[in-house]
């Protein structure tokens, strides 16, 4: 393994919730440039994995490390290591009653200026800099008055997370179930976002049940993930073989 | 391995609604006080220490009679020791030799106290938009822009001063929207009140700046018994702003004051409050017992009164500012924000009496509370038989924080006639922890969540207040949950 190349490392981690163990010597390596697709059924752990990564205090890890850029971040808090470039676009959006996206969108990003000793930006300039992002998810700076998700459509909420991944412009974007619920066009127009942050020097961890969010965004490998753990780890035909016979013939 | 963020997360939402009360200092000056403890001699020391005329000192034995047969109201969600209402001490003012002629003669001690909260009363710095009356416990120590005022005829003054230079129009007022008995706190307020602010504001006159009461609290044992009273009449206008903060003691301190407006036809009154007494330490321990009557009277028609108020302070919280709209097509408006923490108990809310046809009365209430505190929301909605095609429109919203918070909801509706309309809405909602793991997700520190939520939240009472008053509030809740709105 060339570890100048590996972004994140997951090692045996075993992790529970409420005494429920729900993944079990779970390991995973991502490396820059990689777009992971990991599926399974339900139950299966693949959203408890997502929020680990990104440290949600809900979860005990009962051993195992998680390596990111070479170094542990079990002890950091979700904003470092969000600053440190790790994003989760979430499954179910939360809304904010009565803060504005803008100021919202603008905290976030001049939160993660000031931890890199960055000029924080105004509000005017920072005008500038998110419109040029809403046209990569194909949204009116109408929607920048409103309130944080509040009255949303499903669609509008997954637009938005992308937004904020590209405004962020993470490292390593966690995209949990971010297809679901999204019409074609829709679905069309967030791989199109994605696929513009997309570079070498980044990588993606897709999580989903679908195939077809996988027409559009090819990854480099998919994983099926049962129990807790990684069962078995293929290309991106895995998923597509998948999609004809389910997960039965896994087991 | 525990579950370490989890804590983490827990003791940072504990720190952060825990800050320090920055008005806890007190003032050390030479007073003139009189012997703890309520009596009719102690009524008639008061009258004849302020120099009262005769129909005053009736109306304050009248009220010592009336509180003596009544007892203390127990329907409020709140809990308490025994008030010894022996053990109070009912006037303290401090001492000065001769009377004042205008502020310049106001001892300096005082003067930097009120300074120090951020009043000036000095000519130099004093706001250039807000006219101010501050009260030190238990009287008033000077009212600024009064002259100017004047010219417009509008009288803003201690009541005090009101009682010798317009005695028929507080004769004609007071008491007149919250009777004597209305009661067990304000019959004792009736009795033993000592100063507070009077506003008269003439006909076709729309008040040229803001008014303001400030009130402070400094003496340990001394009560404050409060009265404000503005008139409004004919097609005039005035905002009226109220500010109030108290030291630290560790023992509680008892609070009753009335407010009563009187608004004619085509007036209108905007009162505000920002309410930060002492709330007690995190043990509750200390803090002040809060018992506010305020009411509003929309006489004529088209009148109009908004009650806009932000309480973060107080041990004990007991308030209801009420509109009783008797005018036809008159219009009652509260907002308010109580932020409860620590052992802190507010009961609070409104009445709208409805008795004018046609008219309209709107309540937005917003709760937050935090710690072991306990917060409810207590309103009346009365709609009388000949209140033909009123309207009432009721938003009750809490928003909790923590696990060992409480937050209830009292709406009570009387509807008398079948043309009227209304409508209640109620949630309630917590910060939890996926509402703050977006924002940590997104890189925001946990301070700056809670304080987008909680601003979030209370942004439609916010831009109900007055400029000046809009950016005290946000500064309070800013102390109370540190950091700056992003």
């Amino acid at each position: 393994m060339n570890s100048n190349l590996s972004l994140l490392e997951v090692k045996n981690l075993n992790v529970s919730i409420n005494e429920n163990q729900i993944l079990r010597n779970f390991n995973l390596t991502i490396n820059k440039g990689e777009i992971h697709a990991i599926m399974g059924p339900n139950g299966s752990g693949k959203s408890t994995f997502s929020k680990v990564l990104a440290g949600h205090p809900a979860y005990t890890i009962l051993n195992g490390d998680i390596f990111f850029k070479g170094s542990s971040i079990l002890e950091l808090e979700p904003d470092q290591r969000s600053h440190l470039g790790i994003f989760l676009a979430f499954q179910y959006p939360i809304e904010i009653p009565g803060v504005s996206n803008e100021d919202f969108l603008r905290l976030a990003y001049n939160s993660k200026q000031k931890f890199y000793n960055k000029p924080e930006v105004d509000p005017i300039e920072f005008l500038t800099i998110i419109n040029e992002k809403l046209e990569f998810v194909n949204m009116s700076s109408l929607f920048l008055s409103r309130n944080v998700n509040e009255g949303f459509s499903g669609g509008e909420k997954k637009r938005n997370e992308i937004l904020q991944m590209i405004l962020l412009d993470s490292e390593l974007a966690i995209l949990d179930e971010t297809d679901s619920g999204l019409d074609i066009d829709a679905l069309k127009t967030i791989s199109t976002g994605i696929n513009n942050f997309m570079n070498s020097s980044k990588s993606i961890l897709l999580i989903t049940h679908y195939q077809r969010l996988l027409d559009y965004i090819k990854p480099t490998y998919v994983h099926v993930m049962q129990d807790g753990k990684i069962i078995k780890t293929g290309s991106s035909e895995l998923a597509i073989e998948l999609e004809v016979k389910g997960y039965e013939w896994l087991k | 391995m525990i579950n370490q963020s989890n804590k983490i997360l827990n003791t940072n939402i504990t720190k952060l609604v825990n800050k320090t009360y920055a008005y806890g200092f007190s003032t050390d000056i030479e007073k003139d006080i009189i012997t703890k403890g309520l009596s009719e001699q102690t009524v008639r020391l008061i009258s004849k220490k302020k120099q009262e005329p005769a129909f005053l000192l009736e109306f304050r034995l009248k009220a010592y009679k009336r509180w003596k047969q009544m007892s203390e109201p127990e329907w409020g969600y709140l809990k308490f020791p025994q008030i010894n209402y022996q053990d109070i001490i009912y006037y303290s003012a401090p001492k000065s030799q001769k009377k004042l002629k205008d502020l310049n003669e106001v001892d300096p001690e005082l003067l930097q106290t009120f300074e120090k909260l951020g009043i000036s009363l000095t000519e130099q710095k004093r706001l250039a938009n807000v006219a101010v009356d501050a009260v030190f416990d238990s009287v008033s120590i000077g009212t600024t822009f009064k002259d100017e005022l004047s010219q417009y005829g509008i009288i803003f003054s201690s009541i005090s001063e009101a009682i010798s230079n317009s005695p028929r129009l507080i004769q004609k007022y007071l008491g007149s929207v919250v009777p004597i008995g209305d009661n067990y706190f304000s019959a004792l307020n009736s009795a033993v009140f000592t100063d507070g602010s009077f506003c008269y504001i003439p006909q076709d006159i729309i008040c040229p700046l803001d008014l303001s009461t400030y009130f402070r609290i400094n003496d340990q044992n001394s009560g404050q018994f409060e009265r404000t009273l503005i008139v409004t009449e004919k097609n005039s206008q005035v905002n009226y702003l109220e500010g109030c903060t108290a030291p630290q003691y560790d023992t509680n301190q008892l609070h009753a004051a009335i407010v009563e407006l009187i608004v004619f036809e085509n007036a209108s009154i905007k009162y505000s409050t920002v309410q930060n007494w002492y709330s007690g330490n995190e043990y509750g321990e200390g803090g002040i017992y809060n018992f506010v009557t305020k009411r509003g009277l929309c006489a004529g028609t088209g009148s109009k009164i908004a009650w806009t108020q932000v309480e973060t302070g107080s041990a004990i919280t007991w308030k209801y500012p009420s509109c009783i709209l008797m005018g036809d097509n008159t219009q009652g408006e509260f907002y308010s924000v109580a932020l409860t923490n620590n052992y802190q108990q507010a009961d609070t809310g409104t009445k709208m009496i409805h008795i004018g046809t046609n008219s309209r009365s709107r309540i937005i209430s917003k709760g937050i509370s935090a710690g072991k505190s306990k917060n409810s929301y207590r309103g009346f909605v009365n709609i009388l038989n000949k209140a033909y095609g009123t309207r009432n429109y009721s938003q009750c919203d809490s928003l909790l924080i923590g696990h060992s918070s409480n937050a209830n909801t009292f709406p009570f509706i009387s509807v008398q006639n079948s043309t009227t309309k209304i409508e209640h809405e109620a949630s309630t909602s917590k910060i939890g922890e996926e509402q703050i793991f977006y924002f940590l997700q997104r890189g925001i520190e946990i301070e700056k969540a809670i304080e987008l939520i909680i601003s979030g939240f209370c942004r439609e009472i916010f831009t109900e207040l007055p400029l000046e008053f809009a950016a005290e509030a946000d500064n309070l809740l800013t102390l109370k949950l540190e950091g700056s709105v992003g």
